[in-house]
């Protein structure tokens, strides 16, 4: 199977080299844009190629960030928190919300109300 | 267009593995986590399609090209990802150009010999087209996607 293909096994042992995001996917993503018309194979490689080195500077990042390194553990908050605190990630803000427990939640509703009534 | 909205997510285990070669040796990454940097990455695309949509605009071009890319990446404050991204670029176009550049080397030579050949010319053409369009076969990744999966 592989001595048949030896591009896919170029993939995976130089991984830096090519691409392993679907670029079919990504072109979906990218026509999901209502003011895209079309894409070069070129443009389309690099966005690809773009969002994989995201992912990458995301991961670590929020890891390098986090309190995670001492219990080797990346989770939600660490990335709700570098969201927040790194300017380039900012734009995920809004997908990225920051968790707060349902306590405080009501607590806020119940504050609201209570200055609602005393209207 | 998108036919579903889970066509617009990124291929959770590619991610996943992305995600697991960047950080350091045995890290748990839970699943919310991933799941957040999957949607994040789409975010992302979205992101700079638009980014780069407006040059191609400022332009008065339709097309995207590699250069409205690499313009969105600085805009949005990715300027670390313009070096691998240029070098990831020529080695793609390496890759891609190997068998059709030698194609098109021979078919050169071939129309500097005889210019008049235009039929030649024409298919020559028809595959260049064709590689525009097509090289990225998408029921094939498709596969490719549902293998790793597995």
């Amino acid at each position: 199977m592989s001595q048949n293909n030896p591009d896919k096994d170029d993939q995976k042992s130089g991984s830096k080299k090519t691409i392993s995001l679907p670029i079919s996917r990504v072109r979906l993503i990218m026509k999901s844009s209502p003011d895209v018309s079309s894409i070069n194979q070129d443009a389309l490689f690099l966005t690809t190629k773009a969002t994989e080195l995201f992912v990458q500077h995301l991961a670590l990042s929020s890891f390098n960030n986090g309190p995670g390194k001492e219990t080797n553990t990346l989770s939600y908050s660490d990335l709700a928190n570098t969201a927040e605190e790194t300017d380039t990630f900012h734009f995920l803000t809004d997908i990225l919300p920051k968790k707060i427990l349902a306590r405080d939640y009501l607590e806020s509703l119940e504050q609201m109300q209570e200055e609602e009534a005393d209207f | 267009m998108a036919e579903r909205p889970e066509d617009l997510n990124l291929p959770n285990a590619v991610i996943s593995r992305i995600i697991k070669e960047a950080l350091p040796d045995g890290v748990n990454v839970s699943k919310e986590a991933r799941r957040a940097i999957s949607q994040a990455a789409s975010v992302f695309v979205l992101y700079a399609t638009s980014c780069a949509n407006n040059f191609a605009m400022k332009a008065k071009r339709k097309t995207l090209n590699a250069g409205d890319v690499l313009a969105a990446m600085e805009e949005m404050e990715f300027e670390r990802f313009l070096e691998p991204l240029r070098e990831a670029l020529e080695v793609y176009k390496g890759q891609k150009g190997k068998k059709v550049s030698e194609q098109k080397r021979k078919d050169k030579e071939k129309k500097a010999d005889s210019e008049n050949d235009k039929s030649r010319e024409e298919e020559e053409e028809e595959e260049e087209h064709m590689e525009e369009e097509e090289p990225a076969e998408p029921e094939n990744e498709e596969e490719e996607e549902e293998e790793v999966d597995n």
